[in-house]
C-alpha cells in the first residue's frame, strides 16, 4: 500500500486551477520531488497534503486512511497528521531557543520527559547541532537555522517529512551540503519525503522519483534519468537541463535547418516523419568538428566562453543558434571560427 | 569630516549647527531647565524640605494616586480592546475587513475631551439623557454607572486611546510570517496552545510598545480627567497643575507646585519611553515574512456575524453615539430638553458666530496651528538634517535635546513656557496668543523630528557625496538635492503637528489670555460655565473642521503620492 495517495486533486482559486487533478502515489521511505517554475501549483500541492488546504476535488489518504476528501467533506486537521514540515523561511520560532524548538511539538505530544531528551539529542547530534542547544535562533546563520527545523520535523517521526523550497534561501555552497545531509537523514531515518522545489539540479540530486508540473497540471512522473533522458515533451525536457530547440523541415529520411538546407542535414528523421519538426538537444550531446569533416552540419562560432572546466560555444546554423560545451583539455575554438557540428542525439517535437 | 576639509571656520554646516542647538536650547531645554530649577531650588538653594512638603499634601499626594489608577486602568483596558479587534481585524474572515480596519482609527480623529463631554451629557449621574432613560425604565433613584468618576475616565479614555494598540497589534500580526503558527499546527499544536505559546510571545513587543503609548499619553492627559472628574473632585497631575496655578491666581505658590508634579511627569515619562526602547530593541523578533504571505486566517463560521455586529455596536455606541449626541445637543434651546425634533433649531450656530469669543477661538486655532506646523516643520528639517547627516563635533548634544521633547508632556511645556516667557529673558508673551504659538512648536517638535529623520535616513549619502562632487556648494546640494528629496517628510511632518494643534488644549489652557482663547479652550470654558448647549454646538463646529481637514489632508497627501 502506497505511504500517500493523490487521486484527482484539485484546487481552485477564484478562476485560478492552481492544481488540476493530481494523482500520484509516493511509497514509504521514498524521496519524492515536485519541480516546476514559479506559480505552477507546487506549493499548494503541499499544503493540501499537509492540510491547510481544503480540496475542491479529490481524495487525500495515507497509509489506505482518507485524510482529505472532498467527497465526504472530511479533513483531517493538520495538528493531527503526524507530518513534519520545513519552510522556506525556515520558520523556527525566534523566541525558543534550539532544545526548545525541537521538544516543542514532543511537548506537545505529551511524551514523558526522559524520552523527549533522548529524541531531542538524537535529532540534534544528526544535524550537527548538539552544541547549539541553548542558543536562540537569531545567533545562528541560515544554515544553521534551517538544520533545527529539519531537527525538529525528524523529531516526531513523521509519517511523510514535507519540505517547501528548503534551501532556497541558503547560498549555493551550504545548499549543496544540505542536500547531502537531508539525503543521508531519510536513509538513517527511513523517511518518505515530499520535496518541493523549481531548482532542477536539487531534484535531481536528491530524489528517487520526481514529478514535474506547469500550471497545475502533472508533465510527468519519472526517475531523475528518466525524466532527463525521456521527456514527455518539449516543457520538460527544456526545464530539466541545458537545452537546444532547432525548427526543422524533414526530406528523404534527413532533418534540415528551417532556412538553412545548404548548411548540410542536421541529423537523420524518425522513421516515417515528414513535414516540419522541432529537434531538440543537450548542449553536452553535440561534437564540433573540423570545417573540412566529411559529416555534420556546416556552423560557425558566435562566442566562446570558459566556464571553469568546461567550454560553452554559441554557434550559429543559418539563424539559428544552438549552445554546445565540452571540457577544456579538447582544446577549443575562438569565436568567428567556421566549423561542423555532430550532433549524437535527437529528440523530436511537434513543430 | 566637514570641519577638516573645509579650513574655512564657519561654513553652512557650523551655521546650521549652532542655529539647530540655539533652537532646542530656547525652545526646550530653557523651559525644562526652569521648571527643575523651581522645583528644587529657593532662593538659589536647594530646598528639598518643600518638595516633601508638596508630595505629603494629601491634596497633591491623591492627585499621584489617581493618575497612576488612571493610566494603569486605561492601559489595561486600551490593550485589552486593541488586541482583541486587532486579531479579529487580521487573523480572522470577518467581513468588510478593510473596512473595519479604517473605521477602527476613527477614534483618534474625535478630540477625546470632546468625547467626554458627550459621555458627560449620556452618562453624568443625575441629568445624562441614557441614565434618566435607566432609573425611568428600572425605577431608580440613582443611575447604576456613573461616568464622572475614576472608572468613567478609564472608559473614556480608553474608548479614544486603543488605536495605538490596534495600530501596532495589528501591523505585526499582518506582516507576521504565517509558517511560524503553521509549523506549530504540524507540529500538532491546536489554535489555543498556537495562541498561548507561538503567537503571543511573538506579538508582545508590539502589544507592549503600543501599551507603553497609550500608558505615556493617559498619564499626561488634561481633557478627560478635567471634564469628567475635576468636578467631582478627582484630580490627575495635569488638571491638579491646572487647578492649582488658577486657583492661586498665577501666583509662585501656585507654580511652585506646578513645576514639583511636573518634575514627576518627566521623569515618568522619561522611564516610560526607556522602557519602550528597551521592549522594541530587546523583543523585537525577526518574524516579518521573507516572501509576500497570506497570513492564515481562522474560520469564524457561525461567529462571522455575530463579530461583525460585535464591531459595528462598539463602533456606534463610542464613535456614532457621542458624535451625534453632541450635535443635537448643540442645538437644543436650552440643556436638559428632550432631544425630540420640535426642540431642536439652528439658533445656537448663528449665536456662536456673532460671538466674538467663538469666532476668535476658531480663528486662533487655525492661524496658531498652521504657523506652528510651519515653523516646526522648517526646524525639524534642519535639526534632523543635522542629526542624521552632519558629522559635526558636538553633534551628541543635539541628539540629547532631540530626543528630550519626546518625554515633554503638554503641561509641563505648558508651564515651562509660562516660567521662559514671562519678562524672566526680557520677552514678555505672557497672555499673548504668542506664548501659545512657541509652547506649539516645543510640544510638536518632536513629531517633526521624528518624521524628517525618517525621511532623511531613506535618502542615500552618496546622492548628496554626488552633488558634492560634481562641484556644488553645500548649500547648493542641500536646497537642490536633500530637500526635494525629504519634501514628503516636511509635508507628512507638517500635518502631523497641523491636525492635532486645531484641537488642542491641554497646553493652550494653561496659556490662553483674554484675546487667545483656542478652539478647546472656549469649548472647555463654556463647559465649565455651564453652557453645556453652547460647549457642544462649538464642539460640533470644531468636529465639522477636524473632518474637513483630515479628509482634504487625505486626499492631497494620496495625489501627491501617486505624483512621486
Ligand atoms: N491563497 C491563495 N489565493 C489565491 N491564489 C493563490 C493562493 N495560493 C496560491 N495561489 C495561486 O495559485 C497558483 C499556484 O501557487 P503556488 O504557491 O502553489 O505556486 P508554486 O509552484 O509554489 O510557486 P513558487 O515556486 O513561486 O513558490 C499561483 O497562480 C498563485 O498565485
Ligand atoms: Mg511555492
Amino acid at each position: 500500500m502506497a505511504q500517500l495517495a493523490l487521486k484527482d486533486v484539485t484546487k481552485r482559486f477564484g478562476d485560478v486551477v492552481a492544481v488540476n487533478r493530481i494523482n500520484l502515489e509516493v511509497e514509504k521511505g521514498e524521496c519524492f520531488s515536485f519541480l516546476g517554475p514559479s506559480g505552477c501549483g507546487k506549493t499548494t500541492t503541499l499544503r493540501m497534503i499537509a492540510g491547510f488546504e481544503d480540496l475542491d476535488e479529490g481524495e487525500l489518504s495515507v497509509e489506505g486512511k482518507v485524510f482529505s476528501s472532498s467527497y465526504t467533506r472530511y479533513y483531517l486537521p493538520p495538528e493531527d497528521r503526524d507530518f513534519g514540515m520545513v519552510f522556506q523561511a525556515f520558520a523556527v520560532w525566534p523566541h525558543l531557543n534550539v532544545y526548545r524548538n525541537v521538544s516543542f511539538p514532543l511537548e506537545i505530544r505529551k511524551l514523558p520527559k526522559r524520552e523527549i531528551h533522548e529524541r531531542v539529542t538524537r535529532a540534534l547530534s544528526y544535524t550537527g547541532l548538539s552544541s547549539k542547544e541553548h542558543v536562540f535562533p537569531k545567533q545562528l546563520s541560515g544554515g544553521e537555522q534551517q538544520r533545527i527545523a529539519l531537527a525538529r520535523a525528524i523529531a516526531i517521526n513523521p509519517k511523510v517529512m514535507l519540505l517547501d523550497e528548503p534551501l532556497s534561501n541558503l547560498d549555493p555552497k551550504l545548499r549543496e551540503e544540505m542536500r547531502f545531509e537531508i539525503k543521508d537523514l531519510q536513509r538513517k531515518f527511513d523517511l518518505t519525503i515530499i520535496f518541493v522545489t523549481h531548482d532542477q539540479s536539487e531534484a535531481m540530486a536528491l530524489s528517487d522519483r520526481m514529478l514535474v508540473m506547469r500550471d497545475g497540471v502533472v508533465q510527468q512522473v519519472d526517475s531523475p534519468l528518466g525524466i532527463y533522458e525521456n521527456p514527455v515533451n518539449d516543457f520538460v525536457f527544456s526545464f530539466i537541463g541545458l537545452s537546444n530547440f532547432v525548427p526543422v523541415d524533414i526530406r528523404g529520411g534527413e532533418a534540415f535547418a528551417k532556412g538553412a538546407a545548404s548548411a548540410g542535414p542536421l541529423h537523420a528523421a524518425p522513421e516515417g516523419a515528414e513535414g516540419e519538426r522541432r529537434l531538440a538537444c543537450r548542449p553536452s550531446e553535440i561534437d564540433l568538428l573540423p570545417a573540412g569533416a566529411a559529416e555534420g552540419v556546416k556552423a560557425r562560432i558566435e562566442r566562446m566562453t570558459y566556464l571553469g572546466d568546461m567550454v560553452d560555444y554559441l554557434a550559429s546554423i543559418g539563424e539559428h543558434r544552438v549552445r554546445i560545451q565540452k571540457p577544456r583539455r579538447a582544446g577549443s575554438l575562438a569565436a568567428g571560427t567556421e566549423c561542423r557540428l555532430r550532433l549524437n542525439r535527437a529528440r523530436w517535437f511537434d513543430a | 569630516m566637514e570641519t577638516l576639509r573645509n579650513k574655512r571656520k564657519f561654513g553652512t554646516a557650523e551655521l546650521l549647527l549652532t542655529f539647530s542647538v540655539l533652537v532646542l536650547v530656547v525652545i526646550v531645554a530653557v523651559p525644562v531647565l526652569l521648571i527643575i530649577g523651581t522645583a528644587f531650588f529657593e532662593e538659589g538653594r536647594l530646598n528639598l524640605a518643600a518638595i516633601a512638603k508638596v508630595l505629603g499634601d494629601p491634596d497633591t499626594y491623591m492627585a499621584l494616586w489617581n493618575s497612576v489608577k488612571i493610566a494603569t486602568g486605561t492601559t489595561i483596558v486600551s490593550t485589552a480592546i486593541g488586541v482583541f479587534f486587532a486579531w479579529l481585524v487580521a487573523r480572522t474572515d470577518l467581513p468588510f475587513k478593510r473596512t473595519m480596519k479604517a473605521l477602527f482609527l476613527v477614534p483618534f480623529m474625535l478630540p477625546s475631551f470632546i468625547g467626554a463631554l458627550a459621555w458627560k451629557i449620556l452618562l453624568s449621574p443625575r441629568a445624562g439623557y441614557i441614565s434618566k432613560l435607566l432609573m425611568g425604565m428600572f425605577g431608580l433613584e440613582k443611575c447604576p454607572i456613573d461616568i464622572m468618576s475614576i472608572g468613567g475616565i478609564i472608559m473614556v479614555e480608553s474608548m479614544y486611546l486603543f488605536p495605538f494598540v490596534f495600530l501596532q497589534v495589528a501591523g505585526a500580526l499582518e506582516r507576521m510570517d504565517p509558517t511560524l503558527e503553521e509549523s506549530a499546527r504540524i507540529s500538532g499544536a491546536r489554535l489555543m496552545t498556537i495562541t498561548r505559546k507561538i503567537t503571543l510571545p511573538l506579538v508582545m513587543p508590539s502589544i507592549l510598545a503600543g501599551a507603553l503609548l497609550v500608558a505615556l499619553y493617559s498619564l499626561a492627559h488634561f481633557g478627560v480627567p478635567a471634564i469628567l472628574g475635576a468636578e467631582k473632585g478627582i484630580y490627575n497631575i495635569p488638571t491638579k497643575i491646572y487647578e492649582r496655578i488658577h486657583s492661586s491666581g498665577g501666583s509662585m505658590a501656585g507654580i511652585k507646585v506646578g513645576t514639583i508634579l511636573s518634575t514627576i511627569l518627566v521623569v515618568t515619562a522619561a522611564i516610560i519611553l526607556k522602557l519602550q526602547d528597551v521592549v522594541l530593541k530587546k523583543g523585537q523578533f525577526q518574524i516579518i515574512a521573507g516572501k509576500s504571505m497570506r497570513p492564515t486566517v481562522l474560520k469564524l463560521r457561525g461567529l462571522k456575524v455575530p463579530m461583525l455586529v460585535v464591531c459595528i455596536v462598539y463602533l456606534a455606541v463610542t464613535v456614532v453615539m457621542p458624535t451625534v449626541t453632541i450635535m443635537l445637543v448643540g442645538g437644543l434651546k436650552t440643556y436638559g430638553l428632550p432631544l425630540a425634533l420640535k426642540n431642536l433649531s439652528l439658533d445656537n450656530y448663528v449665536q456662536l458666530f456673532r460671538m466674538k469669543l467663538t469666532t476668535d477661538a476658531i480663528w486662533n486655532s487655525l492661524w496658531l496651528s498652521v504657523s506652528a506646523a510651519f515653523v516646526t516643520m522648517l526646524a525639524g528639517t534642519m535639526i534632523s538634517y543635522v542629526i542624521v547627516k552632519m558629522k559635526v563635533p558636538g553633534k551628541f548634544l543635539l541628539q540629547f535635546l532631540g530626543v528630550l521633547p519626546f518625554s515633554l508632556p503638554g503641561t509641563v511645556i505648558a508651564l515651562g513656557c509660562i516660567l521662559t516667557w514671562s519678562g524672566r529673558f526680557g520677552v514678555n508673551l505672557y497672555n499673548s496668543a504668542w506664548i501659545i504659538f512657541v509652547a506649539y512648536i516645543a510640544r510638536y517638535m518632536a513629531f517633526s523630528i521624528k518624521s524628517n529623520s525618517a525621511a532623511l535616513e531613506q535618502v542615500s549619502d552618496s546622492l548628496e557625496e554626488a552633488s558634492r562632487a560634481c562641484g556644488a556648494t553645500h548649500f547648493q546640494t542641500l536646497k537642490n538635492i536633500v530637500l526635494p528629496l525629504v519634501r514628503p517628510g516636511m509635508i507628512s511632518a507638517f500635518f502631523l503637528i497641523f491636525l492635532p494643534a486645531l484641537r488642542e488644549l491641554t497646553t493652550s489652557v494653561l496659556l490662553y489670555g483674554p484675546k487667545s482663547r483656542t478652539l478647546g479652550v472656549a469649548i472647555y470654558a463654556l463647559n465649565e460655565d455651564g453652557e453645556t448647549v453652547m460647549a457642544a454646538a462649538l464642539a460640533t463646529i470644531a468636529l465639522l473642521i477636524i473632518f474637513i481637514g483630515e479628509t482634504t489632508i487625505r486626499k492631497v497627501l494620496n495625489r501627491l503620492q501617486r505624483q512621486e
